[in-house]
C-alpha cells in the first residue's frame, strides 16, 4: 500500500511537471526557441504572487487573476523587443539571451526578496486530504493541480487543433516564411505563443508555491523537469508531454522513497534512460504542435 | 603575373606578441614582491580566463552552446582531492590528471548529450551537470553534501603552496591559449572554423563534423577539468553545490559573450572586464550578475561579436591572426 501510495503522488505531481512543460513545448514549437528562463518565469510569478497576497490579502490562486496576464503581458514584451530580433540568427543568440534572463531574474529577486524562502498559503486547502480507502489517501491540492493541468492542456489541444490562431501556429511551425507570405502576422504570432507560454507558467509557479517552498534559485531544476518531461513524452506531443511529467514525478517519489537523496537523482537517471533507449521519446513525433 | 601569397602575421600580432612578452616578464615578476593577495588573485583570474577560452571554443567555434561545463570545473575539482588525498599523488601532478580524468568522463556524456540539437544541447548539457552533482552529493566517499578540504598540501609552507599553485596557474594560462591559438591555426582549426561558418558546406568539402565536434568536446573537458583542479588547489575546500555551481557556466558566458564570441581576444578583455565590474561593484551585492546580464542581452542584441568585434571591425586589429588572409603583391 504504501507503494501504491507513492506511485500516486507521483503521478499527480507529474501533472504539476506536465503544466510546467507545456509552455517550455509550446514555444519550441511555434519558433524553435528554447527558453532556459522558463524556470525562473515561474519562480518570477510565484513571487508576484507572494506581493499581490500580501498587498491585498487575497488567496494565491485568486492572485493568478492579475499574475497570469502580467505575465503575458511580460512575454509578449519581451517577444516583441529582444526575442524576436534573434529569431533567423541560428539558435546561439536566442539561447544566451535567454540564460541571460535567468541570472537577471534570478539576482534581481535575490535583490529585491533576499534569500529566504517562500511558500504561498492558500487557507487549508494544501493540507485537506480526501480518504480513497485501504489506508489511501491523496490531497485535494495535488488532485486540483492535477485536474487543472489536464484542463489546460484540453483547452490548449482544441486551441492549437481546432482555433484559427491555433492554424497560425501550426503555419508558423511548419514554416515561418511561407506562413508570412500567407498572410498571417508572425511577429504577432510569436508574441502571443510567448504570452500563453509565461500565462501558463505562472499556474504552474503559483501552485509549485501552494505545494512547497521556493526561492530566487528555484527556477532552474523547473526548467530542467519541464524539459524532462517533454523530452520523455516525446517533441511535439502535448498528451506525450503529460505521459512524460507523469513518468518523472513517479521516477522522483519512487527514488526519494528509496533513499531519501535520490529523489531528483532518479528522475534524471530515468530521463537519461528514455533518451539512449528511445532518442525521440516515447511518443513518437509527428512534427507538429499538436498530437 | 605575380603569385598571391598567404598572410597570416598582421601588424598588431607583432605588437600583441611584445605585449605578451612583457606582460609574461610582469607575471613573473610578482611573487618577488611577496604579495600573496595579488597572486591569488592572478590564479583566480587565470582560472575564469582559462574557463572562457575552453567555453569560447565550444560554442563560439564547434556551436556547441554548453550551459553545463560547470560538471567538468567539479568533477576536476573532485578528482584533484581523489588523486593527492586518496591515491597520494604529487597535488601540483594530480591537476593535470584531474584534466585527464574529465577528458575521460566526457566521452560517454557525450555520447548522451550529442543526441540534442541546438538549443536542446544547451538544458541537455545542463540536465547532465545536475546528474553529476547528485552523484558525488550522493556518495559518501566524496564527502556528501558537505564535501571535502584537500589534506594533502598541509604538510607544504604555505609559501610553497602559494608559489607553486602560481606558477601552476601562469603555465597553464599560458599553454590554454597557446594551445588554442595553434589549435585554430592548425588543419582540424582551419575545419572548426569551416564547421562554425556553415556546416553543411564544411561537411560537403570532407570536414568530419562529428568528428571535430567530438574532439572540441573532450579537449573543453580537459581545459575545464584542469582548471576546475587548479580552482581547488587555491581554494582547498570543496562542496557540491560550489564546485557544480552553475554560476562557472554563467561568469564565463558573459566573459565570453561581452568580450567576443568566437574570437581569441574576446575572452581576455572579457575576463578583465569581469573582475573590473566584480571589483567595482563589490558592496553591492548580486548586482554587478544584473549588469552582467543585462549587457550580455544588449550584446547579443547590438554586437553579437562583443566588445573585441566592436575594436576588430572599427581599426582592423588582430592580436591573435588565426585566419588566412591571401594578399597580391603591391
Amino acid at each position: 500500500m504504501a507503494w501504491l501510495d507513492t506511485v500516486l503522488q507521483g503521478v499527480l505531481l507529474g501533472g504539476l511537471y506536465a503544466l510546467f512543460a507545456t509552455g517550455l513545448s509550446l514555444i519550441f514549437g511555434v519558433m524553435r526557441l528554447v527558453n532556459l528562463a522558463h524556470g525562473d518565469f515561474s519562480i518570477l510569478a510565484a513571487f508576484l504572487a507572494v506581493v499581490a497576497v500580501g498587498t491585498w490579502s487575497i488567496n494565491p490562486l485568486l492572485a493568478l487573476v492579475v499574475v497570469a496576464p502580467l505575465m503575458a503581458a511580460l512575454g509578449y514584451a519581451l517577444q516583441w523587443l529582444v526575442l524576436d530580433r534573434l529569431l533567423g540568427r541560428g539558435m546561439l543568440p536566442a539561447v544566451l539571451v535567454t540564460f541571460g534572463f535567468s541570472v537577471i531574474i534570478q539576482n534581481g529577486l535575490l535583490e529585491l526578496f533576499s534569500a529566504d524562502s517562500r511558500r504561498l498559503n492558500p487557507g487549508g486547502i494544501e493540507t485537506a486530504s480526501l480518504a480513497l480507502g485501504g489506508g489511501l489517501a491523496v490531497g485535494w491540492f495535488s488532485l486540483l493541480t492535477f485536474a487543472v493541468a489536464v484542463l489546460l492542456l484540453a483547452a490548449l489541444h482544441l486551441l492549437i487543433g481546432r482555433s484559427a490562431i491555433g492554424r497560425a501556429f501550426r503555419a508558423t511551425s511548419d514554416d515561418d516564411a511561407t506562413a508570412a507570405l500567407m498572410g498571417i502576422d508572425t511577429r504577432r504570432l510569436h508574441g502571443l505563443a510567448m504570452a500563453l507560454s509565461l500565462a501558463i507558467v505562472a499556474v504552474a509557479g503559483v501552485f509549485l508555491g501552494i505545494r512547497t517552498t521556493f526561492t530566487f534559485s528555484s527556477g532552474p531544476d523547473r526548467l530542467l523537469f519541464a524539459f524532462e518531461a517533454v523530452i520523455i513524452g516525446g517533441l511535439g506531443s502535448l498528451w506525450g508531454t503529460l505521459v512524460g511529467g507523469v513518468i518523472l514525478g513517479v521516477a522522483q517519489t519512487v527514488g526519494a522513497k528509496l533513499s531519501p537523496g535520490w529523489g531528483v537523482l532518479t528522475g534524471h537517471l530515468v530521463f537519461l534512460a528514455v533518451l539512449l533507449l528511445r532518442p525521440s521519446g516515447l511518443f513518437a513525433p509527428s512534427r507538429r504542435v499538436d498530437s | 603575373m605575380s603569385a598571391l601569397t598567404v598572410e597570416r602575421a598582421t601588424w598588431a600580432s607583432r605588437i600583441g606578441f611584445a605585449c605578451a612578452l612583457a606582460a609574461m616578464a610582469a607575471l613573473v615578476a610578482v611573487p618577488f614582491t611577496g604579495n600573496a593577495g595579488l597572486m591569488r588573485m592572478i590564479v583566480e583570474l587565470t582560472a575564469l580566463l582559462v574557463l572562457a577560452q575552453m567555453w569560447n571554443l565550444l560554442a563560439g567555434y564547434a556551436g556547441l552552446v554548453s550551459i553545463g561545463q560547470q560538471a567538468y570545473v567539479g568533477v576536476g575539482g573532485y578528482a584533484l582531492i581523489v588523486l593527492a588525498d586518496d591515491l597520494g599523488v604529487n597535488p601540483f601532478l594530480a591537476v593535470p590528471l584531474a584534466g585527464l580524468v574529465a577528458a575521460t568522463l566526457a566521452l560517454p556524456t557525450a555520447l548522451v548529450v550529442f543526441r540534442f540539437r541546438g538549443g536542446y544541447f544547451a538544458v541537455g548539457t545542463w540536465a547532465v551537470a545536475e546528474v553529476y552533482r547528485l552523484l558525488v552529493a550522493n556518495t559518501d566517499a566524496l564527502g556528501r553534501g558537505t564535501g571535502r578540504t584537500l589534506k594533502a598540501v598541509f604538510p607544504l609552507a604555505r609559501e610553497t603552496r602559494e608559489l607553486g599553485t602560481y606558477a601552476l596557474a601562469v603555465a597553464i594560462g599560458l599553454a590554454a591559449i597557446g594551445a588554442v591559438y595553434f589549435y585554430l591555426r592548425s588543419r582540424q582549426g582551419l575545419g572548426l572554423m569551416a564547421i562554425r561558418d556553415s556546416e553543411p558546406a564544411s561537411e560537403s568539402l570532407g570536414v568530419d563534423v562529428f568528428r571535430t565536434k567530438l574532439a572540441v568536446y573532450l579537449i573543453a573537458a580537459f581545459g575545464t577539468g584542469l582548471t576546475g583542479a587548479l580552482i581547488y588547489l587555491n581554494l582547498l575546500r570543496i562542496s557540491p553545490d560550489a564546485a557544480f555551481s552553475i554560476n562557472w557556466t554563467a561568469y564565463t558566458l558573459f566573459i565570453v559573450v561581452i568580450g567576443g564570441l568566437g574570437t581569441l581576444e574576446g575572452p581576455l578583455l572579457g575576463t578583465l572586464l569581469f573582475f573590473a565590474f566584480r571589483e567595482v561593484l563589490a558592496d553591492y551585492g548580486a548586482w554587478y550578475m544584473i549588469l552582467l546580464g543585462l549587457l550580455a542581452v544588449i550584446a547579443m542584441l547590438r554586437f553579437p561579436q562583443g566588445l573585441w568585434g566592436l575594436v576588430a571591425a572599427r581599426w582592423g586589429i588582430h592580436v591573435f591572426p588565426v585566419r588566412r588572409r591571401v594578399r597580391r603583391p603591391g
